[in-house]
């Protein structure tokens, strides 16, 4: 039992401090706090594990969205505000890559895979048409066939 | 002693497969029937050795046996019985127990329901099968020992971490490994396909229960998954496109393919190749999603046990499969025939269309997953690929696959008519554009994805009830004649409609909580009503409790709408000692167009808590789409073509000339 409430003492010491979005650190202005929770969203927490700052307890995460919403009291606009945390963090903290010469295939990924199947599938039909037009019936085949359809023998 | 028998088992289930991979195979060469029945016999030996492992392990974990590194590490004595039983495969080492024990109860079942398959085909696909089981049972025995003793046992266990300890989460990994481990099969009937040179729509039919059990285990266990992440995490999210989410995914998006393309070989006897490398890619990337979560490589939320040398090993078995079935492949493939051909114009091309969609969007996955990793070992760049991208380039792809699927079965097979075709589509167009405009004007939505994501939705529902109402012969007959007739549609027929119809209804609600989504986080005092959309939660109070290994703290929240009371929650934040870990437990009252949602938070210090509260339109029906999509797959499987061992039975039947 001592041994227990020992274990309950020493746990509560160290619980992590948990810092998830709270009411002290948001906008009045709900137009405001949608965008702040609209670029928060895109941000990644650097200590976490693909978690967005949005939806992240870490204390960093939470000082990112403190810097989102002090950006924003400075009148950056979204992109100013994304582009000012990016600078100093690298491109790592965009959970949406930006669209440079690196990431070209990636954004170009959905309209690559979805010609190269299209073109594999008209491909696919233009080869069978011709492979179905090269073996024609030979005659042999025609008297099988004649054999087959009035039952005797041909 | 049991640890000491659970571990001997593992090493004979290990000779099992052995044999089970050389003997049939040289029995195939020698035509001795003997030698291949010889598969049968191991696979059932094999089974028993990992079922033995198996509960050996399961054993360590109820009793408590601390003198188990894996029990110590994962396990507790005060945890729920329940949870002492999941903890098993809650862990590196018992998971992977877990999924050599799936590989060899496939083994065991294709031996036992497959009696109809040729013993050539049998044989050889339980070969194959075996050859999978010796790679992991090395893996296991060489790298994740799971009955490894220490020294100087503990006086008890460091617990398992409380998030898992949950219902919802406790059968995602088995129903997962279903899946995954299912499609195996898949590959051992395409290997065996490409060794016997037998490929026509006997073997598509002896194939497809498999895939089919395999699909509706992935469909639920990736569904549970969401669910779980839903209630558990308590950000009212359930899809991080986290990059373990996205191994589990990719599968499913290309077993998705290859359920289709097996029809066509079924009914047409055509794509033969195609379905061939599509059962390799499937499985591939089942073997990739295992390497992805074990190997650490990835950095996730599920990651455990990452060790390079794992990882490496599992490379190895990877490449070892992959490319051992691939060049298998590209040796063979020659020597399987085309099939027959059809028009551009027929149900053929629409599920070679559906194919390439979902090639097309497992590709956009398969890279925005590892693009972070090939670009850092390319050039160093550190960057982050997450939700935004995914959602911006994988949805497009998904809603072309979509609305393809509502034209699909217009199509008839070998050569459609494209007047009647076009004719349904416009008329199907139109109804959709009608009630996408009156859910448009009737729900306030200006959002342009928000309304192509809804006629999405409501296109393939109208398309489908559509051709389902011509099937029945609406509108010539009486609808008392048109309910017999869908009452006596195969059941195959009967798993399009409730397939097609559960992906329209889960994505509907997939648009409605993007669109409609109502949230409001704050400190609250007690008594104070917030108002969240239509409806206005009030904290009453907040009790302090005690579970059977964590410490509670369970509000009640009274939620009303226009002044009367709709329901009362009990949201909980929990504290676990033994791991010193809290988790959130949501409070959720469902209703049918959507779930309302509360958190609890801190408290702030001075009598009020921070909440969270959520109104989540549409989050019902994705559990409800995803239960139909699973029980499609079982009730496509109840289907008389592919009730294994029908055609013997009637053989049976007949009488003796």
């Amino acid at each position: 039992m001592i041994r227990l409430a020992l274990a309950l003492a020493f746990s509560l010491l160290v619980i992590p401090a948990a810092h998830a979005l709270d009411a002290a650190e948001m906008f009045d202005d709900p137009q405001l706090e949608a965008r702040a929770r609209d670029i928060g969203r895109e941000l990644r927490c650097l200590v976490c594990q693909n978690e967005s700052i949005f939806d992240s307890n870490a204390g960093l995460a939470r000082d990112l969205r403190v810097l989102v919403r002090e950006r924003m009291q400075a009148g950056d606009s979204d992109e100013e505000v994304v582009a000012f945390i990016a600078d100093r963090y690298g491109d790592f903290v965009l959970l949406k890559p930006r669209v440079t010469a690196q990431t070209y295939v990636l954004w170009g990924a959905p309209a690559i895979f979805l010609v190269l199947g299209t073109l594999a599938v008209f491909a696919y039909h233009q080869r069978r048409r011709k492979t179905a037009a090269a073996a024609p019936l030979s005659d042999e085949d025609r008297r099988e066939a004649q054999r087959l359809l009035h039952g005797g023998d041909a | 002693m049991i640890t000491e028998l659970g571990h001997l088992a593992l090493w004979i289930a290990l000779a099992a497969a052995l044999v089970q991979s050389i003997v049939p195979l040289w029995g195939t060469r020698a035509r001795s029937a003997s030698a291949m029945r010889v598969a049968d016999t191991a696979a059932q030996v094999q089974f028993l050795g990992a079922a033995a492992a198996f509960g050996a392990l399961t054993w360590a974990y109820v009793v408590s046996d601390f003198s188990l590194a894996n029990v110590i590490m994962n396990s507790h004595s005060s945890k729920p019985m329940l949870y002492k039983v999941t903890g098993v495969w809650a862990n590196h080492e018992g998971s992977m127990l877990l999924w050599v024990l799936m590989l060899a109860l496939f083994g065991v079942l294709i031996s036992v329901f497959g009696r109809m398959i040729p013993v050539v085909m049998r044989s050889t696909v339980l070969a194959v099968q075996a050859m999978i089981g010796v790679g992991f049972y090395l893996f296991i025995l060489l790298t994740s020992n799971p009955f490894l003793r220490v020294a100087s046992p503990p006086l008890d266990g460091q617990g398992m971490n409380p998030l898992l300890q949950d219902p919802g989460v406790a059968f995602h990994p088995p129903l997962l490994y279903l899946g995954y481990v299912g499609f195996s099969t898949a590959f051992s009937f395409a290997v065996a396909a490409l060794i016997t040179g037998r490929v026509d729509p006997a073997w598509a039919r002896w194939m497809r229960p498999w895939v089919l059990i395999a699909w509706s285990g992935l469909t639920a266990g990736i569904a549970l998954g969401s669910w779980w992440s839903y209630y558990e995490l308590g950000w009212g999210g359930f899809w991080f496109w986290d990059p373990v989410e996205n191994a589990s995914f990719m599968p499913w998006l290309i077993g998705t393919a290859l359920l289709h393309s097996a029809i066509v070989v079924e009914k047409r006897n055509a794509l033969l190749k195609w379905t061939i490398l599509l059962s390799i890619l499937t499985f591939s990337l089942s073997l990739i999603g295992t390497f992805l979560v074990r190997s650490g490589i990835l950095s996730s939320v599920h990651a455990f046990a990452t060790d390079p040398g794992r990882g490496a090993f599992i490379l190895a078995l990877l490449i070892i499969y992959v490319g051992g079935a691939l060049m298998l492949y590209t040796w063979r493939a020659a020597t399987i025939g085309e099939g027959g051909v059809f028009s551009i114009w027929s149900r053929e091309s629409g599920l070679l269309v559906n194919n390439m969609g979902l090639t097309a969007a497992t590709g956009v996955v398969f890279v925005g997953t590892l693009y972070p990793l090939g670009l850092e070992l390319f050039n160093g760049a550190k960057i982050t690929v997450g939700a935004p991208y995914f959602n911006q380039a994988f949805l497009p792809v998904f809603g072309f696959i979509m609305f393809a699927a509502g034209i699909g079965p217009f199509l008839s097979w070998k050569r459609a008519r494209p007047a009647v075709v076009l004719k349904k589509t416009a008329f199907g167009l139109a109804v959709t554009v009608l009630l996408t405009a009156g859910v448009a004007l009737a729900f306030g939505l200006r959002d342009a994805v928000g309304l192509f994501g809804l006629f999405i939705a409501l296109w393939l529902a109208v398309a489908t009830l559509q051709d389902l109402a011509a099937r029945a012969g609406l509108p010539r007959v009486s609808p008392g004649v048109a309910l017999r007739r869908i009452a006596g549609l195969p059941r195959s027929a009967w798993g399009l409609y409730l397939g097609h119809l559960g992906l329209a209804i889960a994505a509907a609600g997939v648009v409605a909580v993007s669109v409609w989504k109502e949230e409001a986080i704050q400190t609250v005092a007690f008594g104070t009503p917030v108002e969240v959309g239509p409806y206005a939660f009030t904290l009453d109070k907040v009790e302090n409790s005690t579970g059977p290994n964590y410490q509670t703290s369970i509000a009640t929240v009274t939620v009303s709408r226009g002044g009367t009371t709709l329901v009362t929650l009990h949201p909980e934040r929990r504290f676990y000692p033994v791991e010193g870990q809290p988790t959130t437990e949501a409070g959720i009252a469902t209703m049918w167009h959507g779930d309302i949602y509360a958190v609890l938070g801190d408290p702030d210090g001075r009598g009020g808590f921070v909440t969270r509260y959520y109104y989540n339109p549409g989050v019902p029906w994705m559990w409800f789409g995803a239960l139909m999509m699973t029980l499609a797959a079982l009730v496509s499987l109840t289907d008389r073509r592919l009730r294994i061992g029908a055609p013997a039975r009637r053989l049976a039947a007949q009488p003796a000339e």
